[in-house]
């Protein structure tokens, strides 16, 4: 299904397909993932949550709980330590641990409907559920506020009265919803509108949608009688889950260890925690493990959704299609606390072009909605929506075909982006021409009430920290240790990269997942950094032991190290020769045991671009779209293993299908959501989207040793502006607003009707 | 979701005597598709739950051209669509049968926990108004016969009297030159509820060409699943065509009050009445001209 277009002669692991070394545990059901984890004497943990979006808490009373048969401790906001603001780097992003506290668990005001307020533990979560109906809470209950421009708005309701607005550094005096203005600019804007031959201005607004990951958050904390608090949990980053786990509770990391379980996805919303401090401090209370697990409606209502949007964007062109000047305003809903994806998003609204002026005004805004949290490419698909959607309409407008229109300003090494970075080698052009000759746009399209549509799509890749450590077994396989909690198959795309140093085969590295005691600090999975920057510390590894056996082997050979060559994992001398194997079975006798071990921190994170291409049908008197044809053309740098690289592809255009189409938080006129649940919020099921073809483009990255870039974000950029485009096509409706959802499309179908 | 008694009855009267004795606070199961949910969310308490899957007579299944389909009110819904005979002779009952969830959820779910849930989205219930299905109740009364079309009186709630169950569902034997279908309009292929669900019964003269009965009822447009009365009426004596079919859904459409909630709006709703009437009326006539009922 997928065709590479890359090389990979050059190599013997990076490229093929092993199956993956978690595979079996998975597909029997052995794979410990939280839920699994079942301690003796273990208690349930449950969360008493607000019924309201906005109001002071007045007085809570838990004594009646307390009382309750069954009930081993309960616990409120102020059980906590009261947190100054103190920022806590996590990796993908930076958090204010007294926001975070007061998230976790109320203190004094709660700020939007399934906010936490007190937890109880109880022998079962049946009396847990019980007790909880026993706390009084007194509300005094405030007006609220859900969307984002009537957040904005002078006179809305004030969610924090200590936040003011910090534009660019420069701080206000008076307590606003708009804690970031963000502002870039390069070039003269102004001017460069004024002489553009064409000029189109558009607004766009898109819902807040949640990562749905199927698995639940689950954490079981066991505060030992020693002071030692372990946490068995599903995180994207044990490391940073025992960080925010000891600021919240104020004691140093060394007295937490995280188990990271399997995790049945996270899509960036599982770096925050939300149990884990408070199932520790149940734990303390009552002296016995405490396992807390979420419900669906609780996942909803009180984990991270993505921000609700405005975006309206400005493009000015030349008759020749040349993009002279842009300027776009986008304003993000950050939930109930300051630090939303904003900065991501006007970082990459222009960022697949080459725009010599341009300007971008950022706003993040709070709003009774749970805190937003990263959700795959944070900001990135509502910024493109945005103006995607107006390059097809420019395409169409200028009467130029619309990859012919994206190559001619596509962005490339050397292109300045608008917040600053001059992209190094970059695989833009190269997923347009690959989009271009595909089977797929080649095709015709025929049928009335159908349409094809293109978009394209761009995301970082961080680099951060990461650890690992491989021992060289006596039988010639290598056991890897690493610190990256694997969501999509990296533990395998990790030890590729080993065993194609080492010269070995994919299943002679033994890859393992450790816990904060086992391994060297390693950052969140996210960013699409994984296979880039643990790769990268696999790589290192890999050399550490070749340098160690090389060393053994000129013990062997009785020669100077400098003298072993090492060829495809045979090490050689004066004619002899040894297998890896073979020298693997001679470190008893050369001097003991081998460990390689790296930490990495690699500068200059990458970049990735995806080209989207859908057909749809949409029926005529119902508006209902369906997905008849999809392809992701996406450069992964080097496909480490292309079976993962096109899994990702695939997950980010169905999850991108699922924004463009039918999700949503439907909220009442008092913020309380409709619909926390996956019958009214309505993810693509399997029957909803067709198989989705990928092919991946290899512009290898310069900045790593295989060329690797990341590509688990990308692919959720595009999807919903190719959508759009393609139902423009078949229906003559251009929609501006996710989502695309029936009732919606049929108005605009209905109002268009002469 | 609160601990409660769980017992199974073997006979009608048992059944009727265990929830007689706990009035509100009892509750029939039957596959519990709808019931476990409820309770496990809240929405609903009980204190015992009476299974009522092992009375013999609530899980007959029997059909004979002559008296028609007799369906025990615990069937699961698989048992219908894998019966090529009834789901030929019954296709919108088969139609409702199949789309009730995904597959795993028809090997437990019922047709009368469908009807007795009484959502007014109900997929099935619209197919029972227009089959005109005689509901067949037992309580500590004894026994009694309500039509469909009386059974629901609001959202959630019926005619069923305290300790009284759903024993039966009679459907008529199957009128010469007739037909039916069920649709209904979900945003995605499955696992949803109906924005608006619609099935029309049709019977043609012999030459397949004028109305001579018809019944159209909706779903997800009232309180309650609703008959179409003023529209079926108005069918009979008209030709069956498309011209009549479109005519026939702009009454529907015009005939509803639907309300704006997370699933649709008042005017998408009354705008899918019409499409959903008209499509199944095409249907209904395509097979009672002959035309077997699509396989899955
Ligand atoms: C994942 C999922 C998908 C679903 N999809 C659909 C769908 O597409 N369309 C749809 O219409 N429904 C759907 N449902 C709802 C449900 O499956 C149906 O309503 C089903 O027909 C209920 O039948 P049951 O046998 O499971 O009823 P139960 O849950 O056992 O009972 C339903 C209610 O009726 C009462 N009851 C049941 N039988 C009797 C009786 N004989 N006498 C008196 N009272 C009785 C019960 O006490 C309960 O209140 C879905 C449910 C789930 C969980």
């Amino acid at each position: 299904m997928a065709s590479s277009t890359g090389d990979n002669k050059k190599y013997k692991v990076i490229g093929t397909r092993p199956i993956r070394h978690d595979g079996a545990d998975k597909v029997t059901g052995r794979a410990i993932y939280g839920s699994d984890v079942r301690l003796n004497g273990a208690v349930h943990g449950k969360i008493l949550r607000s019924p309201h979006a906005h109001a002071q808490i007045k007085s809570i009373d838990t004594s009646a709980a307390e009382k309750l048969p069954g009930v081993c401790a309960v616990a409120t906001g102020a059980d906590f330590p009261d947190l100054k603001d103190k920022i806590a780097n996590l990796g993908e992003g930076a958090v204010n641990l007294a926001h975070l506290s007061a998230n976790v668990l109320a203190h004094r005001k709660v700020l939007y409907k399934g906010h936490a307020v007190a937890a109880v533990a109880a022998t079962n979560p049946h009396v847990a559920e019980e007790a909880l109906k026993l706390i009084k809470v007194e509300y005094e209950p405030l007006e609220s506020v859900t969307w984002v421009l009537d957040a904005m708005r002078a006179g809305a309701p004030l969610l924090h009265d200590n936040v003011v607005t910090n534009s660019m550094g420069k701080k206000a005096d008076k307590p606003s919803n708009v804690p970031t203005h963000i502002h870039f600019e390069m070039g003269k804007v102004d001017e460069a509108f004024a002489k553009a031959d064409i000029v189109i201005e558009r607004e766009y607004k898109t819902a807040s949608v949640h990562q749905g990951y199927i698995e639940p958050h689950v954490a079981t904390a066991l505060w030992n009688e020693d002071g030692h608090l372990t946490l068995w949990t599903s995180t994207q980053g044990s490391f940073t889950a025992r960080q925010q786990t000891a600021e919240l509770l104020q004691i140093p990391i060394s007295r937490v260890t995280v188990v990271p379980c399997e995790i049945g996805g996270g899509f960036g919303g599982k770096i925050a925690v939300y149990l884990e401090h408070v199932a520790a401090m149940l734990s303390r209370k009552c002296g016995r493990p405490v396992k807390m697990t979420m419900n669906r409606d609780e996942v909803f209502e009180g984990t991270g959704p993505t921000p609700g949007s405005f975006v309206r964007v400005k493009l000015g062109a030349t008759k020749t299609g040349q993009l002279v000047a842009g300027e776009a305003y986008l304003a993000y809903d950050a939930g109930a606390f300051p630090g939303g994806m904003i900065g991501p998003g006007c970082m990459c609204v222009f960022s697949c072009y080459e725009i010599p002026n341009a300007r971008v005004d950022g706003y993040d805004v709070l709003a009774n909605k749970p805190k937003t949290q990263a959700y795959r490419a944070p900001g990135a698909t509502q910024a493109a929506f945005a103006c995607e959607s107006m390059m097809d309409e420019l395409a169409e407008k200028l009467g130029i075909d619309p990859i012919e229109l994206r190559l001619r300003n596509a962005a490339k090494e050397g292109t300045r982006r608008v917040d600053g970075p001059t992209y190094p080698r970059v695989g833009f052009i190269e997923t347009l021409q690959a989009a271009k000759a595909s089977e797929h746009w080649k095709s015709p399209l025929k049928g009335p009430h159908r349409g094809r549509g293109i978009a394209s799509g761009y995301w970082f890749n961080i680099g951060l920290k990461s650890s690992a450590a491989g021992n060289v077994n006596p039988d010639g396989t290598v056991s890897l240790i690493e610190g990256s909690t694997d969501i999509g198959g990296t533990r395998t795309s990790v030890a590729m990269q080993l065993a194609e140093t080492l010269g070995i085969a994919a299943e002679e590295v033994m890859p393992r997942v450790a816990d904060t005691d086992g391994v060297g600090y390693t950052d969140v999975t996210g960013g699409s950094r994984v296979t880039f920057a643990t790769g990268l510390a696999a790589y290192e590894v890999g050399l550490d032991i070749r340098r160690q056996m090389t060393e053994r082997a000129a013990l062997v050979f009785k020669c100077d190290p400098a003298a072993v060559e090492c060829v495809d994992g045979m090490y050689k001398a004066n004619g002899k020769s040894l297998t890896f194997r073979e020298l693997a079975g001679k470190l008893g006798q050369t001097g003991g045991p081998v460990v390689g071990r790296a930490a990495v921190d690699p500068e200059g994170p990458s970049n990735g671009f995806g080209t989207h291409i859908v057909d749809v049908e949409v029926d005529p008197e119902t508006a209902k779209v369906t997905i008849l044809r999809y392809t992701v053309i996406q450069d992964a740098g080097r496909a480490i293993h292309p079976s993962y690289v096109e899994g990702q592809m695939q997950g980010g255009a169905v999850q991108g299908i699922g924004w463009a189409l039918n999700e949503e938080y439907v909220f009442d006129d008092q913020g309380r959501m409709q619909n926390p649940n996956y019958l009214d919020y309505r993810m693509p099921t399997a029957l909803d989207v067709p198989m989705i073809e990928t092919i991946i483009v290899e512009v290898p990255n310069p900045a790593h040793p295989y060329g690797v870039r990341g590509v688990g974000e990308t692919p959720i950029v595009a999807p919903p502006a190719a959508i759009a485009a393609a139902i423009y096509k078949a229906t003559g409706v251009r929609a501006r607003e996710l989502p695309i959802s029936p009732p919606r499309l049929w108005a605009a179908m209905a109002a268009k009707k002469p | 979701m609160k601990d409660f008694e769980y017992q199974t009855a073997t006979t009608v009267d048992e059944a009727v005597s265990l929830l007689a004795a706990r009035g509100e606070r009892a509750r029939v199961l039957t596959g519990g598709t709808d019931l476990i949910v409820q309770l496990r969310e809240g929405l609903r308490e009980a204190d015992l739950v009476v299974d009522i899957k092992k009375i013999p007579e609530l899980m007959e299944l029997s059909y004979s051209p002559r008296s028609g389909l007799k369906l025990g009110a615990a069937v699961p819904c698989y048992r219908i669509y894998d019966d090529p005979e009834i789901s030929r002779a019954y296709a919108a009952l088969a139609d409702s049968a199949r789309i009730i969830g995904g597959w795993q959820i028809q090997s437990r779910a019922s047709i009368g926990g469908n009807l007795c849930n009484s959502s007014p989205a109900a997929d099935s219930i619209p197919s029972l108004i227009v089959y005109d299905v005689i509901c067949h109740l037992a309580g500590p009364q004894g026994r009694r016969t309500v039509r469909v079309a009386d059974f629901c009186t609001a959202p959630g709630r019926n005619v069923l009297g305290r300790g009284e169950i759903l024993a039966t569902l009679e459907f008529p034997p199957i009128k010469k030159n007739s037909g039916a279908s069920y649709l209904r309009f979900i945003p995605r292929n499955e696992m949803d509820i109906a924005v608006v669900g619609a099935a029309s019964w049709l019977q043609l003269d012999a030459a397949g060409e004028r109305i001579e009965k018809a019944r159209v009822a909706l779903a997800a447009v009232a309180p309650t699943p609703l008959p179409l009365t003023a529209v079926s009426e108005w069918l009979v004596g008209k030709p069956a065509t498309s011209e009549t079919f479109a005519a026939a859904g702009d009454m529907a459409s015009l005939a509803v009050k639907p309300i704006s909630d997370k699933r649709g709006t008042v005017e998408y709703r009354k705008h899918l009445s019409g499409v959903l009437t008209k499509r199944t009326l095409v249907i209904a006539a395509d097979r009672a001209r002959g035309a077997s009922a699509p396989a899955h």
